[in-house]
């Protein structure tokens, strides 16, 4: 018994949103007399933290704490429109909506807030942490609080905006396959490194290096979350899972997680990780999306590190320690690459 | 784990210095999610709750002679057993949302099933153990069909027609072809002057989504004749109109609530469950739910479907990629979903994120004996993603390069033309691949190490190709195009409930992974990179077109297709 060490790489973009456009997202923010914020929304936090990127963003336009504001998700009777969770839009899409929403919430803040200290609303800029004053005059100042029940039992206005964002729907030609696919894309490189078990054709995943571009960590622990459990997912791709074994037969399937396999905390490999931020002109605050990408680059790095190590392509997902075997049984034994041999890495 | 954040490179394209962006702000539900405390919908539980649970097919094609529920509905605690005649409209495509393809799903089977675990019955009982007591009291007389479980079998001459709504087990798109196309320049030209031609072929088999919370709904009457639903779906507003359609309500009188759910991944667009859970409560007056268990969380509920992929590439000794060509073979399953939509997202992706000048693909969404496949993360993206990335190295294996070095020299760079023809922009695939080999100890030369994503694109990458080889290979008859990717009706509409035909009845598309040169049409290259909504071909017209299918006939039901998005984009043309 020998094991093979081996290192992969892979590299990849992913487009942010809905393919070919002609999803809206729509958000509604408004104000309680006190200047609290809520965002109402029909979109879905699927753990991902839709609720808090959300919070985030409605929070830095309206110039007010992240504590003022709170996100409510999902009801058909008070949520406008949303398309939904998924395709990687949540950020980019209900994100800018979100943004519309606010700005016009907020410019009825600073209207009122005008009114009261008798200036300019123009004039006028928020601080951040709940107050509004003029610009280069901190001193002439009012709380977002009093501002808001100025608008509210003074001047009679709702301090509360609308927001949709809608990128147009695209055609698609049949001739050429031409189209407008997304706005913008995420990127990621990564470099798996394994050991293969020549004995029992295990692959064990030593290390994971990557670098993932997200447009702007708009959270980064939220982003932190996502790129770490993706890894793991794409990895459990790469090697352990199916519904179906011995697809396109579909005998042997799974039907409860003692059967249907997944790498187990013994199994995590450490991941270190860059986060490069190139921000998307048409993101909110330059967001992309990297929800899904994550997985992506996994299984062809540990594809391609399964080959250094040992000389076998597996070409067929997920890579099981039958198929290492029975590849290198057909190779007459173990082909480590020249770089690998060589003890190069 | 250690993560860094490289604020040093794109720094000029941002500012750092806002309030909240940027920050790790703890979740506003973390505190509910780690006590227990955050509520999904399983949590929502109403006096009198009834459970439903399916009779599901045991065969992968078999046609429904008889469905007999006399003994199931006299069963201990079963307050009723529905079966297809109980949906209101049984028919639907996911994406009928989106005016996308055809209906070709029934919430229950009506005449036929066409994969192994498609409901034919659904039993409400006061108590699981009942409903799923009086399911195996379900008596179905089946007769058992041939079936085809392989793709590429699937759409050979006399395979077992899988799906009514597509007889030649094929999707339609643009009610013109059987595959989606892209073209981009002259592969095959480009491939006989190629150093080195490197052929692959991958496949990824279908994967679970593995929530931990199952796939579900609960339904209960609310008042004001209304119904309230809460509901495990990514998309509420998808779910709502989707049991708008198969239950013929008003959107007014449904009032969905989800929002926290116990994972995705892609898993829970599909929205079987609500209109299951509804009906039930219309049926019966009674709060009902509707759940997957774990076994048809697994096997019956919608997976990330199988994929195969054959690459050719075309390479220079000096590592440039000249021509890469793809053949794809989704597999749907037994009916749509949201397959069609994933190879439309598919082609715009190709050849993944490199700069080749001529590009090729075929692909094909393929309608099988199995599970109907869904969404999962990176839909449409994932499985061309490891057949392209496993072959980068092939190739590089091939001509003996690095194979960082490979990505870096052919990685597409801003202001390049892409395959789908239009401007690459905010592009970031050669600093990702510097700083991964950096942090790995992964030596690379001068060169690679000074490549940028903000230099060497535009000029010359920016053209389109001189010319571009189109072909008519896949052409279909009697579908109309009524928008931009999806079929009208088949010109002998097979209506609700028609019996489907019999297999290997229909004419049948065959595609080659070499389809046959005509004489290629030539197009001249636009200079505009801005979307173009009617890209127009000069030179050599085209061979004729086969006469348009007629009308429907007067009187036929008009397809039913909410019409709110496609009226948004203007698509509707009819």
């Amino acid at each position: 018994m020998t094991v093979h060490k081996g290192r992969g790489f892979a590299a990849i973009n992913y487009p942010i949103g809905m393919n070919l456009g002609g999803d809206p997202s729509q958000a509604l923010v408004h104000s309680n007399p006190d200047g609290k914020f809520m965002v109402s929304l029909s979109s879905i936090d699927l753990g991902q933290g839709m609720k808090s990127v959300t919070r985030q963003i409605a929070a830095e336009t309206l110039g007010v704490p992240v504590e003022d504001v709170y996100v409510d998700t999902a009801d058909s009777d008070t949520g406008p429109h949303c398309m939904g969770s998924f395709a990687s839009r949540g950020t980019h899409r209900v994100g800018n909506a979100v943004i519309e929403a606010a700005k016009e919430a907020r410019a009825v803040m600073l209207e009122a807030a005008a009114e009261e200290l008798e200036v300019n609303a123009a004039d006028l800029v928020t601080d951040g942490r709940g107050n509004i004053h003029v610009r280069g005059a901190p001193s002439r100042s009012i709380t977002t609080g009093e501002a808001a029940m100025a608008a509210q039992f003074k001047q009679g206005r709702t301090v509360s905006g609308r927001g949709i964002f809608l990128i147009p729907l695209s055609e698609v030609s049949p001739e050429t396959g031409e189209m407008t696919p997304v706005s913008c894309f995420a990127h990621a490189a990564m470099i798996v490194d394994v050991e293969v078990d020549d004995e029992t054709g295990e692959v064990t995943v030593a290390k994971i290096n990557s670098a993932y571009e997200v447009g702007r960590a708009l959270n980064p622990r939220l982003v932190e979350q996502q790129l770490v459990g993706g890894a793991w997912m794409g990895l459990s791709h790469a090697l352990y899972e199916t519904t179906e074994p011995y697809y396109p037969d579909r005998a042997h399937g799974p039907t409860d997680f003692n059967t249907y396999l997944m790498p187990g905390p013994g199994d995590i490999a450490p991941h270190d990780i860059a986060i490069l931020e190139r921000p998307a002109p048409d993101g909110p605050y330059g967001g992309k999306g990297p929800g899904e990408m994550c997985a992506n680059p996994v299984l062809p790095a540990v594809a391609n590190a399964v080959f250094d190590a040992v000389g076998v392509r597996v070409r067929e997902l997920p890579i099981t320690p039958e198929k290492v075997l029975r590849g290198i049984r057909e190779n007459g034994g173990v082909r480590p690459s020249r770089r690998a041999a060589s003890g190069g890495w | 784990m250690a993560i860094e954040f490289r604020k040093d490179l794109f720094a000029d394209e941002r500012d750092d210095d806002l309030n909240e962006i940027g920050k790790p702000t703890q979740r506003q539900d973390m505190l509910g999610h780690v006590t227990g405390r955050s509520p999904f919908y399983d949590d929502h539980l109403f006096d009198g709750l009834c459970h439903i649970r399916c009779a599901r097919s045991p065969h992968h094609h078999a046609r429904i002679r008889r469905v007999d529920t006399s003994a199931a509905e006299r069963m201990p605690g079963v307050r009723r057993v529905i079966t297809a005649r109980d949906v209101p409209h049984n028919l639907n495509t996911l994406l009928s949302l989106l005016d996308f393809g055809l209906d070709d799903e029934e919430l229950i089977a009506s005449e036929r099933v066409a994969y192994k675990g498609e409901p034919v019955a659904a039993v409400i009982a006061d108590t699981e153990r009942q409903a799923r007591e009086a399911c195996r009291a379900v008596r179905v007389d089946w007769e058992a069909l041939p079936h085809v479980l392989d793709v590429e079998e699937a759409i050979k001459p006399g395979a077992p027609a899988v799906n009514p709504a597509y007889p030649g087990n094929l999707f339609v798109y643009h009610g013109k072809y059987d595959h989606q196309k892209l073209r981009y320049g002259d592969v095959e030209a480009a491939l006989r002057t190629a150093d080195h031609v490197v052929t692959g072929r991958y496949q990824m088999s279908p994967i679970e989504q593995a929530p931990i919370e199952t796939c579900g709904a609960i339904a209960a009457p609310e008042t004001n004749d209304r119904f309230v639903c809460y509901t495990s779906t990514q998309a509420l507003f998808f779910s709502l109109g989707t049991a708008v359609k198969l239950l013929d309500v008003s959107s007014a009188r449904l009032h969905f609530i989800g929002g926290t759910v116990g994972g995705g991944f892609g898993g829970k667009v599909d929205s079987l469950h609500e209109p299951m859970a509804i009906l039930g409560t219309m049926l019966t007056g009674r709060p009902c739910k509707y759940m997957f268990d774990r076994e048809e969380e697994m096997q019956v509920g919608a997976p990330r479907g199988a994929e195969r992929w054959y690459l050719t590439d075309g390479v220079m000794n000096d590592g440039r990629i000249v021509a890469r060509k793809f053949v794809g073979y989704f597999d749907a399953g037994a009916t749509t979903r949201l397959s069609s939509y994933a190879i439309i997202k598919g082609v715009g992706h190709l050849p993944g994120p490199y700069t080749i000048p001529n590009v090729y693909a075929d692909v094909y969404c393929v309608f099988t004996n199995r599970t109907p496949a869904t969404a999962m993360r990176g839909f449409g993206v994932t499985g061309v993603d490891f057949a392209i990335e496993s072959h980068m190295d092939e190739v590089a294996d091939t001509i003996g390069m690095d194979p960082i070095e490979l990505r870096i020299l052919n990685a597409y760079r801003d202001g390049d033309m892409k395959a789908h023809r239009r401007l690459a922009k905010n592009t970031a695939l050669v600093e990702c691949c510097q700083v991964a080999a950096g942090k790995a100890g992964w030596g690379l030369s001068q060169a690679a190490r000074a490549a940028s994503s903000l230099t060497g694109g535009g000029g010359a990458r920016a053209e389109l190709p001189a010319f571009t080889a189109t072909d008519e290979h896949g052409r279909v008859a009697g579908f109309s195009s009524g928008s931009y990717a999806q079929g009208g009706r088949p010109a002998e509409p097979t209506g609700r409930g028609d019996p489907r035909p019999a297999p290997g009845s229909a004419p049948r598309p065959e595609p080659r992974h070499e389809p046959p040169r005509h004489e290629p049409p030539r197009h001249e290259p636009s200079r505009t990179p801005e979307p173009r909504r009617e890209p127009a071909y000069a030179g050599a017209p085209p061979r004729p077109e086969p006469p348009s299918p007629a009308p429907p006939a007067p009187g036929e039901p008009p397809r039913r297709a909410p019409t709110r998005f496609s009226s948004i984009s203007g698509l509707r043309r009819r």
